[in-house]
């Protein structure tokens, strides 16, 4: 299945892009798309929280058509 | 552009107009209220030794709302009886302008200073939202959270 990422901040910087596309096997875990994500972004995609539907998601989560994924750089609000 | 949620016990919004203090405390604002704290977070003039021009605020903003919620009923959980609110502001912010306001209210003022101190820390810790510094010499970096501290 077809995952698009969002990308904000300086991994947008870094990707110019705001958003990826990568194909994971259907039912791949967040730690996939982790290593999915490697090639385009390095390190980055390791390193960065990810989060799905809105919310902060641990590696094991399990990814299904439609969900809305994004990789979180170190925020700095306030 | 502005978003925002409004519930019971509860008041957040992004928005790339100015922020507004009055708003958000009348959003916790109730006769019960004997105490009521608001925070007022403003653009420093220096980061890491560095004269700083602008910043440029970025929100996820739908997850940051989600997130604020998140930490608005933690607080109300902790401090029973608390209603906070919490405006961001987003876009490009001169030295001095206001990026983040948040309101807590409570019968008595302990527990509105502590529900306060705990959505603005969370905030800081949890929120997506990003800045980028701009600088006098003409340089320009995105803060991650340990710089910005």
């Amino acid at each position: 299945m077809e995952i698009t990422v969002r990308l904000f901040a300086s991994h947008a910087a870094v990707a110019r892009a705001d958003r990826l596309t990568v194909a994971v096997p259907p039912g791949a875990t967040v730690g996939a798309l982790r290593a999915a994500l490697a090639p385009m972004l390095g390190a980055l995609a390791a390193r960065s929280l990810v989060a799905v539907n809105a919310a902060y998601a641990n590696d094991g989560l399990r990814l299904g058509t439609g969900d809305e994924v994004a990789l979180i750089p170190p925020v700095a609000g306030g | 552009m502005t978003t925002g949620a409004t519930f019971a016990g509860g008041s957040f919004r992004i928005t790339s107009e100015p922020l507004d203090a009055a708003r958000v405390h009348a959003a916790v604002a109730s006769p019960g209220a004997g105490g009521v704290v608001v925070f007022v977070g403003s653009v420093r003039d220096v980061n890491d030794g560095r004269a700083v021009v602008s910043l440029r605020y970025e929100a996820y903003t739908a997850m940051a709302l989600a997130e604020l919620e998140r930490i608005g009923a933690e607080a109300r959980r902790r401090w029973p009886g608390t209603a906070v609110a919490a405006e961001h502001r987003t876009g490009e912010l001169a030295v001095g302008e206001q990026a983040v306001i948040v309101a807590a209210a409570h019968a008595h003022r302990g527990d509105a200073f502590a529900a306060c101190r705990y959505v603005v820390e969370e905030l800081k810790r949890r929120v997506p939202i990003w800045k980028e510094e701009r600088y006098t010499d003409g340089g320009a970096r995105w803060l991650g959270s340990a710089e910005a501290r």
